[in-house]
């Protein structure tokens, strides 16, 4: 491979061998934090051990699912920033059927999240990534943890987690959480994407229907209109089309204008230019 | 601004509605199908399957035997049983050893040190006989058999087979008109009811979820498993050969969460089709991979967050309690302590029940949680025969060590068979307890559907003991 002399820095930077201090647990001590990162994934993905194992806290963890019914919050620092991490229900979907849905989804949408970690489970790639798909249509600052990778060689499954960072256009990183293999990258990729370090090219599902493409490019334009700087323009869209309760009243009141949740301490790095694949 | 920023939003809105007329009702099929195909395109570019024969696969053939049609079934009660039968054999010694600690070596010796300090005498019997033997009673009564119980339970959590349970039971839930996942919160019930109530959260249907609410007491909780596990080793064990004892204790025990089951499944039967009639909603339930389960984690979660999380709750309760219960032994109105006018009071109801007052007013007291049951039932059985005279010497004696001696102790307070299985029976059928029932409010936000959840289990209990009773005597008598 020929070493490329302009990424090469990028590369060492991202190199989850240079020591940037390690991680240091805060369990429940979340007096103030530089980023908010959300814990999403389907249930039965190991969810619940990567948040103790980052946190050091014991939230119950079991082969269960539906057990995390609440947010659960705790926080972590790793290279001298402070992150509060927390825990969403595990789902399969974010069209928010149900309550667990909805808590999910509408923290990724109106809390905004610096990061949201994406668990899925190695060994169910196709099922998992139906979820995965769904977060990046609210927001492309994902990194996809590939949990379970244990078992996946026990499967004999190899899984090319190169070709699905590429795929999806954020940094994928193989973990099995529940013997903290691969945490280090993990925590590493987390901190690039917070501080703008990585930038994310979430991928788009692709919606091939001439009409519905018809249907979203004027409301796409007009809620660009009125939200500017929506990063999720034409995911609300397809939400209004779809008759969604919850984001009808968002646009109603104007809820999508206001600014992020506020951060206790002194405005983090600005947010790197979200380059969406567009439509 | 904020007017020109409404109607521009409004605007919107009225797009999108005149839009999604255009689309059509295939809209959301075509948006979750699109999704679909994504996923499955993108996961078959990341993934290499190994070669086309498969191979054995250990998960699979168990999940065919745990979650077959004609096994399952037979197999979990089995390995329940395996579970009970280990917990009450296992428990005997190490409750022994703790009572004779407790009990009888530090009680006299604190009774001593209390009277040598020249402590009054009330004091003495509030703190010592009161509060302090309430806390030993609880403490060799109900560690032992948690200690043992809950790194089992802990162990097939960890290695997933409760999903499978849940697998084998949903069937039966969606025909009594509850949601499958029912049998999920049903399950977490068998540790902790205000637990399995939380849990609830997972049924998306209102309806469902009251149901799941309200029958979840039905779920033997770990506060009453002690009490079962008790009374079936001394009542029914005992009348076994020695060498079966454990097992058909097991048996009973078993016996008695699969009742609670079926009034479970009964209860939400009746409540599909009166109070809260509707469709049956569908789930899909995954069924996880089968995991090796770590010792360090079962231990800690089966100890600390389990064990000792129950047992400082039953303590932070007996000892308010064992004050109580001594002072109502204790206080005399007329020519008689206050406990005997309660007991004799409630006698009269007790024996219609086949059970006698002195398991009532232990009822009463133990509102605040299942666990102190027993132990309040011992202690007023011991004060109130000493009382009475029917006990042995003077003094608040009675051993702990020896089983049998605690049977001599039941049988002086006027215990039959019919009583030990009548205790087991309102044991599992009864009121909630108050933090279960604090939590269904919270919950529910209903103070009505929160007396439901009170008085269903307990009109249910008095009903089912009160035949009990009359068809045991009946045939006694015939």
């Amino acid at each position: 491979m020929k070493p490329d002399p302009q990424s090469a820095p990028v590369a060492c930077e991202t190199c989850p061998s240079r020591p940037r201090g390690g991680l240091l647990r805060l369990g429940l001590r979340l007096s103030h934090w530089d980023y908010v990162v959300a814990l999403a994934g389907n249930p039965n993905t190991g969810k619940s051990t990567v948040f103790n194992q980052l946190t050091g806290l014991r939230q119950h963890t079991g082969n269960w699912p539906g057990k995390t019914v609440m947010r659960a919050e705790g926080g972590f620092e790793f290279a001298g920033k402070r992150f509060k991490l927390v825990d969403l229900p595990g789902t399969y979907s974010l069209l928010a059927t149900s309550p667990d849905e909805e808590v999910a989804r509408n923290f990724l949408l109106f809390g905004r999240p610096d990061v949201t970690l994406a668990v899925v489970d190695a060994t169910r790639l196709e099922r998992n990534l139906n979820l995965v798909l769904q977060i990046l249509e609210i927001t492309p600052r994902v990194v996809l943890c590939l949990n379970l990778m244990d078992q996946a060689q026990r499967l004999g499954l190899q899984v090319d987690d190169r070709r699905l960072a590429r795929d999806l256009g954020i940094p994928v990183v193989p973990v099995t959480a529940r013997y903290r293999e691969g945490l280090d990258a993990l925590l590493q990729a987390v901190y690039d994407v917070a501080t703008g370090a990585v930038v994310c090219r979430g991928y788009r599902v692709r919606h091939e229907d001439p009409e519905l493409t018809r249907a979203l490019e004027p409301l796409v334009a007009r809620l660009q209109r009125a939200f500017p700087g929506l990063p999720n323009a034409r995911w609300v869209a397809l939400r209004l089309l779809d008759g969604d309760e919850r984001i009808i009243e968002a646009v109603r009141t104007g809820e999508f204008s206001e600014p992020a949740p506020a951060r206790n301490d002194a405005p983090s790095t600005p947010a790197p230019p979200v380059t969406a694949t567009a439509t | 601004m904020s007017s020109r920023g409404q109607s521009q939003r409004e605007e919107i809105l009225a797009c999108a509605q005149s839009l999604r007329w255009e689309l059509g009702a295939q809209f959301h099929e075509k948006l979750v199908e699109s999704i679909y195909a994504d996923a499955a395109r993108l996961a078959a570019r990341a993934v290499t399957r190994p070669g086309a024969t498969p191979r054995f696969d250990l998960d699979r053939a168990i999940d065919r035997l745990v979650t077959s049609r004609r096994w399952g079934i037979p197999l979990m009660v089995l390995l329940f049983a395996l579970v009970f039968w280990i917990t009450i054999v296992g428990a005997n010694y190490p409750s022994q050893f703790l009572a004779s600690l407790l009990v009888d070596r530090l009680y006299p010796w604190l009774r001593e040190g209390a009277a040598a300090l020249g402590l009054p005498a009330w004091l003495r019997g509030l703190g010592i006989d009161g509060v302090y033997l309430a806390t030993a009673w609880v403490v060799s009564v109900m560690l032992p058999p948690m200690a043992i119980f809950f790194p089992l339970f802990t162990f097939l959590e960890d290695f997933g087979y409760l999903p499978r349970v849940a697998f084998n039971l949903d069937n039966l839930f969606r025909r009594a008109g509850a949601h499958g996942k029912q049998a999920l919160t049903m399950m977490m019930g068998f540790g902790c009811n205000a637990a399995g109530v939380t849990a609830t959260r997972i049924i998306d249907s209102p309806r469902e979820r009251l149901i799941a609410m309200l029958t979840n007491n039905f779920s033997l909780c770990n506060g009453r498993w002690p009490t079962q596990i008790l009374i079936a080793s001394l009542f029914i064990g005992a009348l076994a050969p020695p060498y079966l004892a454990g097992l058909v204790s097991a048996a009973v025990v078993v016996g008695v969460a699969l009742l609670g089951v079926l009034l479970s499944l009964a209860a939400s039967w009746f409540l599909s089709r009166t109070a809260l009639r509707g469709e049956v909603s569908t789930f899909s339930l995954e069924l996880p991979p089968y995991r090796p389960p770590r010792l360090g984690q079962i231990i800690y979660t089966s100890l600390i967050d389990r064990t000792a999380f129950v047992l400082w709750r039953a303590l932070v309760f007996a000892a308010p309690a064992g004050a109580v219960i001594w002072l109502v032994a204790n206080v005399r109105v007329a020519d008689a302590s206050l406990a005997e006018h309660l007991i004799h009071f409630l006698d009269p109801l007790g024996f219609w029940l086949g059970l006698n007052g002195v398991i009532l007013l232990a009822y009463l007291i133990a509102i605040p949680a299942n666990e102190i049951v027993i132990p309040t039932v011992l202690m007023l059985t011991v004060l109130t025969t000493r009382l009475t005279g029917v006990g042995g010497g003077a003094g608040v004696m009675f051993e702990l060590d020896n089983p049998a001696d605690t049977l001599a102790v039941l049988r002086a307070g006027g215990w039959t068979l019919l009583t030990g299985v009548n205790l087991m029976l309102f044991s599992l059928i009864h009121n909630p307890c108050s933090t279960t029932l604090y939590t269904i409010y919270k919950e529910s936000g209903s103070w009505k559907w929160t007396g439901v959840a009170a008085a269903l289990p307990l009109a249910l209990g008095f009903a089912v003991c009160f035949v009990v009773a009359q068809a045991w005597r009946w045939l006694g008598a015939g």
